[in-house]
């Protein structure tokens, strides 16, 4: 019985020591695949970079609520939204307004962001064969 | 006894591999050289897919609301499972309503306007044919998402490449950022060549278009 707690006991912290080399391992960005990082004013601006969670809103909302609707264009960066458009109730805003969901006082839930993440859509294709972002592969290369 | 310890030997051994099969192929240091051959080197294991926000490398760990944000494991708990994108199938957990996705962004109970025709696209290649099914889209999309900016809605007036798709056009607009990748070939290359057309993966004809299309009236 001693004998068996004793190797139980081995293989015990055997296995804690490599699943904690596993965690501790520094990583690249394993983000969602489709979370967007919006980042064309806000490390100018002092803020963390927007993430918009796609995985999160398709849950509640099917793709043409936003991308018909409200005339999100099929880009990342591409549509040249501001906090004064957000505050006007258009794109985000169209929800993110107290309303339909929470409004724009909570800053740092969308403004989230590592500073200087470049404006992509992670995980996609594109970045995965030549790196940088979504649409500007090329001078987005990191 | 002898048998039990034995047991548990095989246990923690196979604990142990399962472990070690988990271990991050690309995060080891070049001061590791024993792991550059790690098995699957450039596959995420499952250890490292739909991490918390704070740990995914993208959110401020330092940020106050980085903690307020779901972490993607707890929302797809009860989803179909896919190999790839975020390891969710997305079209199968709304046919069984694991998600209740809105259609309108005030109104919960608006119905999707579902426009069901199924296209046929032989290809040049060894691969089965492609279907695509405009019901799964319609169930998501407005006809406008792709018509006529990404593809023309006539038949034959659409030139798509696999090299166009994974360069983020066409399909890939969507598919390979939001939608399944192209990793997942056999999900739209799926229809063996030459197959006399079955009763129910029949593509429809054009006259099924224009009986269907009144519906899109809105």
């Amino acid at each position: 019985m001693n004998t068996l707690s004793k190797k139980t006991w081995r293989t015990g912290v055997a296995l804690l020591l490599l699943s904690s080399l596993c965690v501790l391992e520094s990583q690249p960005a394993q983000a969602e695949y489709g979370d967007v990082v919006i980042n064309n004013q806000s490390d100018a601006a002092g803020m963390r970079p927007a993430i918009f969670p796609h995985w999160f809103h398709r849950i509640r909302f099917r793709c043409k609520v936003c991308h018909a609707d409200l005339g999100f264009k099929f880009k990342a960066g591409g549509n040249q939204i501001s906090m004064l458009k957000i505050i006007d109730g258009e794109f985000c805003g169209a929800c993110h307004n107290g309303e339909v969901a929470w409004s724009v006082e909570n800053c740092d839930v969308c403004h989230s962001g590592k500073p200087g993440t470049p404006t992509q859509v992670h995980g996609n294709t594109v970045q995965k064969l030549i790196g940088g972002g979504a649409d500007k592969p090329a001078e987005k290369k990191q | 006894m002898r048998q039990r310890n034995r047991f548990v030997t095989g246990a923690a051994a196979l604990l142990l591999w399962m472990a070690l099969g988990g271990m991050p192929g690309e995060s080891m240091g070049e001061d590791q050289p024993a792991a550059v051959n790690t098995f699957n080197r450039l596959m995420k294991p499952k250890s490292e897919r739909n991490l918390p926000p704070p740990q995914d490398g993208i959110h401020d760990p330092a940020n106050p609301g980085t903690g307020l944000l779901q972490p993607p494991k707890e929302a797809f708990a009860n989803m179909e499972p896919l190999s790839a994108g975020n390891y969710v199938n997305w079209v199968e957990s709304l046919k069984k309503k694991r998600i209740t996705p809105r259609y309108d962004r005030l109104d919960p109970n608006a119905e999707a306007v579902v426009f069901d025709l199924d296209i046929v696209r032989e290809v040049k290649g060894s691969m089965p044919d492609v279907v695509y099914p405009h019901d799964r889209h319609t169930q998501w999309l407005d006809c406008s998402n792709c018509h006529p900016d990404i593809f023309v809605p006539e038949k034959g007036k659409n030139q798509i490449s696999m090299a166009q798709i994974l360069m983020g056009q066409k399909c890939g607009v969507c598919h390979g950022k939001v939608a399944f990748p192209v990793s997942e070939c056999r999900l739209c290359h799926s229809k063996k060549k030459g197959a006399a057309p079955a009763a129910a993966a029949a593509p429809a004809s054009q006259e099924d278009a224009a009986k269907a299309a009144p519906k899109r009236a809105k």
